[in-house]
C-alpha cells in the first residue's frame, strides 16, 4: 500500500498536462505550417524558412501572399476554431447537454439575421456586416437571458428552450430575407450561413484580440465549473458561488462566440466535435479540456480551411462544408469505438 | 463550545413552513442524526446548516461564531456536505473528485500540491476507494460512489460533516460500511457528524443523540433510548411500531408491524 501511494505521488492534472500539451502543441504548429505553405501558388517549406530566417526578399510576390494573405487567414481560422471549441465546451457543461453547441443560446439566429440584413443593405463586410451580426447575436442573447428570468443557474432548461425558440424564430426571418434577395447577394448569404473564412480581411483581425480575455476568464473558472458539475448543492457548500460563476461563464462565452461568428459566419460542428473528442481522451477535468479545446479547435479549423482553399479547382468552398464532412464521420467513428 | 447551535430557525416556501422554529445543538465529535417522515423538512434543515438556503428567521452558530460572519469559503473549510446523489453525467475520475475537496483551501487558480494529494490519498484509503482512484465515477456502484463523495468531504478537512441520507438505496453491507466509516471518522478526527436518515434502526444503533421532526417542527431531541418510545415515534410517523431492546447492545430496536400481523400480535 505504502509503495503504491509513493508511486502515485504525481498529481493527476500534472501527470496528464505534459503529454496532452506536447502532442497538441506539435499538432497545432504543424497545422499552421502546412496551411501557410499550401495554396493555389505553392511555396516550398524551404522558401518559407528562408523568408522567415534570412529575410530573403528575392521573391516578393510569394512573400506578399504568405504574409498578407495566408498568415491573416490562418490566424483567423485558428482563433475562430479555438473560440468555437471552447464555447462548445462551456455550453455543454453549463447546460449539461451533450448536444449543446456554441450557438445554442440564440447566437446563430441573431447573428445570421444581422449579417444577412447587412448583406442586403449592401454595406461593406467590415465594419458593416460584422457589426450588424454582432449586434444581432447580442440582442437575441439578451432576449434569451431575459426570458429565462436572467438567472443562469436555476433555469437551465428554460435557457435552452429560449435559445432554441429564438433560433427557430430567427430561422423564419432568415428564410424571409433569403426569399426577397437576389442572385449575387443570395450566394453571399448562403456562404455566410455555411461559414466562410474568405470574407474577412486582415484589417479586422484585431477584433479577435477581444477573445483573449474571454479565454482567460474561462480557463480561470474551469475549476469552479468542475465543482458545479458534481452537483449544485455540494458546490455551494464547497464555497462556489454557483449563480455568479454560471452567469459570468454564460455571458463571456456568448460574447466571445459572437465575436468569432461575426467574422466567420456559422461554421458548424467544430464546437460540438472538439470538446466531445477531447472528453473521450482526457476525461472531464475542464482545467485540461479548456487549453486542449483552444489548441485542438484551432488546429482542426486551420486544416479544414486549408482543404476549403485548395480542394476546389476554381475559387474556394465554404469551410463549414469541410468541417461537417470531416467532423461527422470522425465523431461517429469515435462514438462507435467508445461504445465497444 | 458546541460545534453547532441552531436557535429558532424557520423557513417557508410561500405559506408552506418546511422548517418551523427549530433549535438544537450538537457537540464536538457528536454523532447527531435527524429523522422524520417524508416532507418533514429534514433535508431543508441540512441545507440551512450548509448555507445553501438562508433561514427566514433564526440564528445558526458554527463553532461558536454566527454563520453570517463566515465567508462562503471559510464556511466550506469547516462544514462539508455529502449531498443525496452526485450527478455522473460528467464522469470525473475518483481521484479528481476527491481532490475537489481541497478547493476551499486553495487559491483561485489552485493546482493541488503534493500535500493536497496526500490528503486525498489518505481520505480515499480511509473510505476504501483508493484502489479505484483512476476509475470514472460512472463505472462505480452506488455504494462505492457514495464512499467517494464521503472521501471528498473528508478531504475538505471539516469540523462538521453533513450527510443527506447517505445509505439510501444501498444494500445492508454497504449501509453498514458507510455507518461504520462515519463512526470511525468521528472518533478519530473528533468531527461532528450530522446525518439525515430514514432508517430508524441505523439511527438507534449509531447516533449519540437524534432529532425527530414532523411538519418542520421538533417532536423530540434526545438519545436513542429517550426518542424511541411509542409516543414520539407514532406521533411523528403516524404508524404503529414495535420498540424493544436490541439484542446487540443497549440500544432500541424498531420493527414495523404489517397489517396482516396486527390481529395476531399484541402490543
Amino acid at each position: 500500500m505504502q509503495n503504491r501511494i509513493e508511486s502515485r505521488q504525481i498529481i493527476p492534472i500534472k501527470r496528464k498536462f505534459p503529454v496532452l500539451f506536447s502532442v497538441l502543441i506539435v499538432v497545432f504548429i504543424l497545422s499552421i505550417l502546412t496551411a501557410l505553405v499550401n495554396g493555389p501558388s505553392s511555396i516550398s517549406l524551404g522558401d518559407f524558412f528562408s523568408f522567415f530566417l534570412d529575410g530573403d526578399s528575392t521573391n516578393a510576390t510569394a512573400q506578399t501572399i504568405l504574409w498578407k494573405i495566408r498568415l491573416p487567414r490562418v490566424i483567423l481560422a485558428a482563433a475562430v476554431g479555438a473560440t468555437l471549441s471552447l464555447g462548445g465546451m462551456v455550453f455543454q457543461a453549463l447546460l449539461r447537454n451533450p448536444l449543446a453547441e456554441p450557438y445554442i443560446l440564440g447566437i446563430s439566429g441573431g447573428s445570421a439575421v444581422g449579417a444577412i440584413s447587412g448583406i442586403l443593405l449592401g454595406v461593406s463586410f467590415f465594419p458593416g456586416v460584422t457589426f450588424l451580426s454582432f449586434l444581432g447575436s447580442m440582442l437575441t442573447l439578451g432576449a434569451v437571458l431575459l426570458l429565462s428570468g436572467g438567472s443562469s443557474s436555476t433555469g437551465k432548461d428554460s435557457l435552452l428552450l429560449g435559445g432554441v425558440m429564438m433560433n427557430a424564430f430567427c430561422g423564419a426571418l432568415i428564410m424571409f430575407l433569403i426569399s426577397v434577395s437576389q442572385g449575387s447577394k443570395m450566394q453571399q448569404i448562403i456562404y455566410w450561413l455555411m461559414g466562410d473564412l474568405s470574407m474577412s480581411s486582415s484589417s479586422n483581425l484585431p477584433l479577435l484580440l477581444l477573445c483573449l480575455p474571454c479565454f482567460v476568464v474561462i480557463l480561470v473558472l474551469a475549476r469552479p465549473l468542475n465543482i458545479i458539475l458534481t452537483g449544485r448543492d455540494s458546490a455551494i457548500a464547497m464555497g462556489v458561488n454557483v449563480r455568479l460563476i454560471s452567469t459570468i461563464l454564460l455571458v463571456t462565452t456568448s460574447m466571445m462566440v459572437s465575436l468569432a461568428v461575426c467574422q466567420s459566419g456559422l461554421i458548424g460542428f467544430v464546437g460540438l466535435l472538439i470538446p466531445h473528442l477531447l472528453r473521450m481522451v482526457f476525461g472531464a477535468d475542464h482545467r485540461l479540456l479548456g487549453p486542449g479545446c483552444i489548441l485542438a479547435g484551432g488546429s482542426f479549423l486551420v486544416l479544414c480551411d486549408l482543404l476549403a482553399r485548395t480542394l476546389p479547382q476554381h475559387g474556394e468552398m465554404p469551410v463549414g462544408i469541410i468541417t461537417a464532412l470531416t467532423g461527422a464521420p470522425l465523431f461517429i467513428f469515435l462514438l462507435w469505438r467508445s461504445r465497444r | 463550545m458546541n460545534a453547532l447551535d441552531l436557535r429558532n430557525n424557520s423557513l417557508a416556501y410561500g405559506n408552506n413552513k418546511v422548517v418551523d422554529s427549530v433549535s438544537f445543538s450538537a457537540g464536538s465529535g457528536e454523532f447527531f442524526m435527524i429523522l422524520g417522515p417524508n416532507g418533514a423538512g429534514k433535508s431543508s434543515l441540512l441545507k440551512l446548516i450548509a448555507g445553501i438556503i438562508k433561514p427566514q428567521s433564526g440564528q445558526i452558530d458554527i463553532l461558536g461564531k454566527p454563520k453570517e460572519k463566515y465567508s462562503t469559503r471559510d464556511l466550506a473549510r469547516v462544514v462539508a456536505l455529502v449531498a443525496q446523489q452526485a450527478p455522473i453525467d460528467f464522469p470525473f475520475t475518483v481521484v479528481e473528485t476527491v481532490l475537489m475537496g481541497r478547493s476551499p483551501h486553495l487559491g483561485l487558480l489552485g493546482i493541488e500540491s503534493v500535500k493536497d494529494y496526500a490528503l486525498a490519498e489518505e481520505a480515499m484509503s480511509f473510505t476504501g476507494v483508493a484502489q479505484f482512484a483512476d476509475r470514472r465515477l460512472d463505472q462505480l456502484s452506488g455504494g462505492e460512489r457514495q464512499r467517494v463523495m464521503i472521501a471528498r468531504a473528508i478531504c475538505q478537512e471539516p469540523r462538521i460533516i453533513l450527510l443527506d441520507e447517505p445509505t439510501n438505496a444501498l444494500d445492508p453491507a454497504h449501509q453498514l460500511k458507510i455507518m461504520d466509516l462515519m463512526e470511525r471518522f468521528r472518533q478519530e478526527k473528533k468531527t461532528t457528524v450530522i446525518m439525515v436518515s430514514h432508517d430508524l434502526n441505523l439511527a438507534a444503533l449509531y447516533s449519540d443523540r437524534l432529532l425527530l421532526l414532523k411538519n418542520g417542527r421538533v417532536v423530540v431531541i434526545g438519545t436513542p433510548k429517550e426518542v424511541f418510545v411509542p409516543e414520539f415515534i407514532e406521533k411523528s410517523y403516524g404508524c404503529e411500531m414495535l420498540i424493544e431492546k436490541s439484542p446487540v447492545g443497549d440500544v432500541p430496536r424498531v420493527t414495523l408491524v404489517p397489517e396482516k400481523f396486527k390481529n395476531t400480535f399484541k402490543f
